[in-house]
């Protein structure tokens, strides 16, 4: 259990890996999918694709399951009691739900920023440096790229550079989620799960975090849930609509939002309800 | 005036009777003991021996068997109390089985002392052959603490957001990691502050060590502790019931009463400054 992975070869940044196997550039798959929260069905045969390197947004009124569906990619949800699951997601072709995999590896590889933003009560620095440390890594100096680099990626480094070693509450709101989001990639994730990581910003803080996610996809399959429209027709290249625990429609971002083949998709995208 | 500002001032005039009776009981009884036990308090009384069948002479070895049975009663209830809190709070699954421990354990925490007293007689001074001794009745106290150690610590696992928890675990951290890093380092200022008013409240106990430990009468220190001892709550008890010579050993009495509360009172304050002095070091 206790157990350190000394450096496992994907820190090496020099080695990035490159198993583009006969790459059809489908990165996860959803197989009649199934959620439980004790006896209410959550999420109800849910059956997805979701490509590489790409935004996917998901919408849907107040309680129709898509943070539980976010939640269910890196097994967030296994923290709460009751939680029952049938069917599949595969990311990479390997079940996420398999007895021999281990869910401290799947978490590492699957990367969540939380709506509300969750800062460690520690210095800027140690929030990011902090997924290094506890996967083993005592290089100093490879931390202080990392950090620098993630910090970068995260659009944040100039703001913070001076005062990396004040404590992270110190920072605005949108810098606290800005942080947030460094502190995921530190650890060089492969999917990035948001769920709603601007609905506690304001207009300017949400616009450079929605900026960041478009760069962002350069390297990685990002998962956005969000209650704005707006956000989803912005940032995601793809959109899946839920609805009561069902997956609605699911299609290319610019048609759902002009063309969708349902009328209930075409209601909640207007505005008529939700 | 409306008839709803005038509830309003009755409400809240009740509310204050309530505060000022409390505080005027508690200030009634640390000015009783302060007034009347104050001349017997000198250097001699604090640091000296008894004498002459406890009419003469000061607390010295009183004072000292307190201590080493609370750092006993210390050592036994801050690890296993933390460790079980810990336990329950963050590894436990929340099923019928841990419900019941932690129903167990409220329910422990309201057991009689002197059913802490015969419990440790049986455990540790007959079946674990300790003997009446400073070791029987620092364990036999440290047992009667745990319960209120594992709540108050549990307590402090609670005040750490779940946020903290969530943001760990989905950056690749075991559980383990988890807690060590990212919870337990902001809960162990509320279980210190907790334990150690736990220990203040069994440093004041009499009837557990009554058959475990104490001793009536003995004008020299413990050497060991396997040795019996003196302990202030139960010198107090005797000076104020027992005695041969009740009256003439008031203000004796009264002055073991105002260290005691001394003694009592530094550990409460202990506690505050360890809370402050830790909240600002996680802070940084």
């Amino acid at each position: 259990m206790l157990k350190e992975k000394k450096s496992s070869p994907r820190f090496n940044m020099t080695n990035k890996k490159n198993t583009s196997k006969e790459d059809n550039g489908i990165k996860i798959t959803v197989t009649d999918f199934n959620f439980y929260y004790d006896t209410v069905h959550a999420l109800k045969n849910i059956n997805l694709q979701i490509r590489k390197n790409k935004v996917v947004g998901i919408i849907g009124p107040s309680g129709c399951g898509k943070s539980t569906f976010l939640r269910c990619f890196n097994r967030m949800n296994d923290t709460i009691a009751g939680i029952r699951y049938e069917g599949q997601i595969a990311i990479d072709d390997k079940n996420i739900f398999d007895k021999n995999l281990d869910v401290v590896d799947l978490r590492r590889d699957v990367g969540m920023v939380f709506q509300k933003s969750n800062p460690f009560p520690k210095s800027i620095f140690e929030n990011v440096a902090y997924g290094l440390k506890i996967n083993g890594i005592k290089d100093k100096a490879f931390i202080i790229e990392r950090v620098e680099q993630s910090l970068k990626n995260a659009a944040l480094w100039t703001e913070v550079k001076d005062r990396l070693h004040k404590s992270a509450f110190a920072l605005s709101g949108g810098q606290q989620q800005r942080l947030c989001i460094a502190r995921a990639l530190a650890v060089e994730p492969e999917v990035l799960l948001l769920d709603e990581p601007a609905s506690a910003l304001d207009p300017i803080a949400t616009a450079k975090v929605e900026e960041l996610i478009f760069q962002l996809k350069q390297k990685y399959t990002i998962i956005i849930v969000t209650h704005n429209m707006q956000q989803a027709a912005r940032v995601s290249e793809y959109t899946a609509f839920f609805m009561l625990g069902e997956l609605i429609e699911y299609d290319i971002t610019n048609k759902m939002f002009t063309n969708p083949a349902k009328k209930i998709t075409e209601e909640y995208i207007t505005g008529r309800f939700g | 005036m409306k008839a709803r500002n005038i509830h309003q001032f009755i409400g809240f005039g009740i509310l204050r009777l309530c505060v000022f009776m409390v505080l005027s009981a508690l200030f009634v009884i640390l000015f009783d003991i302060f007034s009347k036990g104050h001349q017997s308090v000198s250097w001699e009384f604090i640091s000296a021996m008894p004498r002459k069948g406890m009419t003469e002479g000061g607390i010295f070895p009183a004072i000292v068997g307190t201590f080493f049975v609370t750092v006993i009663t210390a050592v036994l209830s801050i690890p296993m109390g933390m460790g079980c809190a810990v336990y329950l709070h963050e590894y436990a699954k929340d099923g019928w089985v841990t419900r019941l421990i932690r129903m167990s354990i409220r329910n422990l925490s309201g057991v009689p002392s002197i059913v802490y007293g015969l419990f440790g007689v049986v455990l540790f001074v007959q079946l674990l052959r300790l003997d009446t001794s400073i070791l029987s009745a620092g364990l036999t106290l440290g047992l009667m603490t745990l319960p209120w150690t594992i709540t108050a610590s549990e307590e402090a696992l609670k005040n750490v957001p779940q946020s903290y928890r969530d943001a760990s675990l989905a950056l690749g951290a075991t559980k383990w990691q988890t807690v060590r890093t990212n919870v337990l380092p902001y809960a162990v200022p509320g279980m210190l502050t907790g334990t150690i008013l736990g220990l203040s409240r069994a440093a004041g106990e009499t009837a557990p060590i009554l058959f475990t430990g104490a001793a009536f009468y003995l004008p020299f220190l413990p050497k060991s502790l396997s040795d019996q001892f003196m302990a202030l709550p139960y010198h107090l008890y005797i000076m104020a019931t027992q005695h041969h010579a009740i009256d003439k050993v008031r203000p004796l009495a009264y002055g073991t009463a105002l260290v005691l509360i001394v003694l009592v009172f530094l550990m409460n304050f202990t506690a505050v400054i360890v809370r402050y002095k830790l909240r600002k070091v996680k802070m940084e």
